[in-house]
């Protein structure tokens, strides 16, 4: 059935022309417009919530299909591979037929990724380790969003001795080279004896929340700076003079006025940020120096995988391309953001 | 001292000086623009004084000194009566009610991220006028004086067109229903046929709302038709201050002269027929003003004494003044009579320096 539909026509109402609604569009709505006629962002967005996900439901594969501990050391296990009883790790294998080697990828059985080094199922694993990577990255990416936000609308409302305090100790941050301050801060961190108390804060070593706050830390700068640089120039605009000039308190002026104004380039920097950190976070777990074992993430795997690159690659081909995925799919979305929310952005609304 | 009974607003010798700062973390000043020198001057209840002169005279400093955007650099001013030259922004607020502002640029004194009504409404917010339902009916109230819609209120300022605009910036200082209206070149950034639209509007809720205006411009033209006095500013000073029409047909400062044969005239035989001034160069720098008379080095009627005296405001009789050496447009008579306006002159200006002499011809 011929049904004419302007739009797949090429022909596109102008929302001037079809009579909006009396309700004004808000430029967060525009915004999410654009976004939405932004193919290549949204599917993006969909595979990024895909692999979150399937990373959330980590406990239910591990429990229900695959039915296995992914934490547990499993070196003497056995698996049913065509009717036959076969130990997890086999003696010999590989072309020099020494050591052990684990049973790789195989549709017949729970094993679906293999088994590591240990006898664990790589799947689950990948899939917890998602979890943690993606807690981590989401968590710290949050977490220097929020500090930075503060400190930098307080610095660049205020400006002067305020402003220059602040920059300071961020440009003393920025000064180290990141990876060796994430490195430092971890060693101090997770050596402490009896984990790390701060008032009534108490972490142990192995908690998810070491990497999470060293990274989160780390980062804080990258973000002050570019917010910083708005709130400056927005302070001196005309309307937080008309507040002024209404009497409004320096509280009202930066949280009605000029908050507004910065949150988008928040929303933009936000899954860039989330990319960064979760490489950081592999990066560290690979040095073993973020997510401890037997806690599993990206990075840890990736490092088991190592020694079994020649006879088993998939434990670490695996995980390297979930954060391959994952990393593309937040820096996609997050030019999409960027177009969306830039009243610059070339990109034309149509009604 | 001003008492209530008195002008609304009187400007007491009020200096605002910008310092130019060095220097990464300890800075120091190295010098400083004088955007406004010392200035006196009262504004009547009810009435609409014009604040003229060109770029960077200082006339929107002035105008936002008397709403207090910025703490002075010296003098002081008097609202009703009250000092609020020293007021923290804290005391400030009450008074915030009665002393509104009407900035220049329509589109950057919206805040893009809101809505009409929070922006109209937000000085009734800050205020605490009434609950939120109650505002929500006097912002809509608001808006149709200003000639908007009330269904305009949820929508954002993007939607509106320059003029649509600054109706909004209206709207917003009269939501408290002040006394005393900035207007800090209101029509300056719209289209000439816009220019009339805001400036009747203006005129109408000047009756409405018995509004005093201070209508800071550039536009003789547009000044002429809405001042009851007209302020002449020239870098940072009063040069001349008058009833508005005596200013058009009897200036009396070769400043005030030459920007009145810049006004356009719309018949072009008339306009060939007058006799226009140029002045040469340009304004002299702020940071560092000329001696004497600030006027000297483009005046066509300059003499030794106004590169070395700072010429005092001499009251000519029905409420004009002038800072002048040389006096267009006065008789022998009138110049006998004239004395010095002690109170409004600045400091610095030599209280002796009364003109002798009419202007001769000019240079």
């Amino acid at each position: 059935m011929a049904v004419f539909e302007p739009e797949a026509e090429g022909i596109v109402f102008d929302a001037e022309e079809t009579g909006g609604d009396i309700v004004g569009r808000s430029p967060w709505a525009l915004a999410g417009r654009r976004l939405v006629r932004n193919k290549l962002a949204l599917a993006a967005l969909a595979l990024f919530v895909l692999i979150v996900a399937v990373s959330f439901a980590a406990p239910l594969y591990s429990n229900y299909v695959a039915d296995t501990d992914p934490f547990a050391s499993n070196i003497s296990g056995t698996v049913t591979l065509n009717g036959k009883t076969e130990p997890v790790l086999q003696q010999g294998g590989g072309k020099l037929g020494l050591g052990e080697t684990p049973i790789g990828p195989t549709w017949h059985s729970k094993y679906f990724l293999g088994a590591d080094n240990q006898g664990r199922d790589v799947a689950a694993r990948v899939l917890y380790g998602g979890r943690a990577s993606l807690e981590i990255g989401i968590g710290s990416a949050l977490l220097a969003s929020a500090i930075a936000l503060v400190f930098a609308l307080v610095a660049g409302f205020f400006g002067g001795w305020t402003d220059a305090i602040i920059s300071r100790v961020m440009d003393l941050i920025w000064a180290f080279p990141l990876y060796l301050l994430a490195i430092s801060l971890a060693t101090v961190l997770l050596t402490a004896p009896n984990g790390l108390k701060i008032g009534f804060i108490h972490l142990s070593a192995g908690s998810l929340w070491v990497p999470l706050l060293i990274i989160g830390l780390v980062y804080v700068p990258y973000i002050y700076r570019p917010i910083r640089g708005q709130v400056l120039s927005l302070r001196e605009k005309e309307f937080v003079e008309a507040g002024i000039a209404q009497g409004a308190s320096n509280f009202r002026l930066i949280f009605n006025e000029v908050l507004p104004n910065v949150a988008s380039t928040v929303i933009v920097l936000m899954p860039l940020m989330i990319a960064t950190t979760i490489l950081t976070e592999s990066a560290l777990s690979y040095l073993s120096i973020g997510v401890q074992p037997p806690q599993a993430s990206w990075g840890t795997i990736i490092e088991d995988g190592q020694s079994l690159l020649y006879t088993r690659p998939w434990v670490a081909i695996a995980p390297g391309i979930m954060i391959v995925l994952t990393v593309l799919a937040l820096n996609v979305l997050g030019d999409g953001l960027r177009d969306a929310l830039d009243p610059r952005s070339k990109v034309r609304v149509k009604g | 001292m001003a008492s209530p009974s008195g002008p609304l607003l009187q400007a007491e010798h009020v200096i605002k000086y910008f310092p130019i700062k060095r220097g990464i973390v300890i800075q120091r000043e190295v010098a400083r623009v004088h955007a406004v020198d010392d200035v006196s001057l009262e504004v009547q209840r009810g009435e609409t004084l014009g604040l003229v002169g060109e770029s960077g005279c200082g006339k929107s400093t002035l105008g936002r000194s008397f709403v207090r955007l910025f703490p002075l650099t010296g003098g002081r001013i008097f609202f009703d009566g009250q000092d609020i030259s020293t007021l923290s922004r804290r005391g400030m607020r009450p008074l915030r009610r009665e002393l509104q502002i009407i900035f220049q640029d329509p589109y950057a004194s919206l805040n893009p991220r809101k809505r009409v009504g929070q922006i109209v409404g937000a000085p009734l917010a800050i205020h605490g006028i009434g609950d939120r339902r109650e505002r929500k009916r006097q912002v809509q109230e608001l808006l149709e004086k200003v000639g908007l819609s009330p269904e305009h209120y949820n929508r954002y300022p993007h939607e509106f067109s320059g003029g649509q605009r600054q109706r909004i910036g209206v709207a917003r200082a009269l939501a408290l229903r002040p006394k005393l209206v900035i207007a800090d070149e209101p029509v300056s950034a719209l289209d000439v046929s816009i220019q009339a639209q805001v400036i009747n509007l203006l005129a109408d809720l000047q009756e409405d709302f018995e509004l005093t205006y201070v209508f800071i411009a550039h536009d003789l033209g547009v000044v002429r038709h809405v001042s009851d006095r007209i302020a002449v500013m020239y870098l940072g000073k009063i040069v001349e201050l008058s009833p508005a029409e005596e200013l058009y047909e009897r200036p009396i400062m070769p400043y005030t002269e030459a920007l009145l044969s810049a006004v356009p005239i719309p018949d072009p035989r008339e306009s060939a027929a007058r006799e226009r001034i140029v002045l040469e160069g340009d304004v002299p720098s702020p940071i560092n003003p000329p001696s004497g008379c600030r006027f000297h080095p483009r005046c066509r009627y300059a003499t030794e004494v106004c590169t070395q005296l700072e010429p005092p405001l001499v009251d000519y009789g029905n409420g004009h003044l002038a800072a002048c050496h040389h006096p267009l447009n006065v008789d022998k008579e009138t110049l006998a009579r004239a004395t010095v306006d002690q109170r409004r002159t600045p400091a610095k200006a030599d209280e002796s320096a009364k003109p002798t002499q009419p202007a001769q011809q000019a240079r």
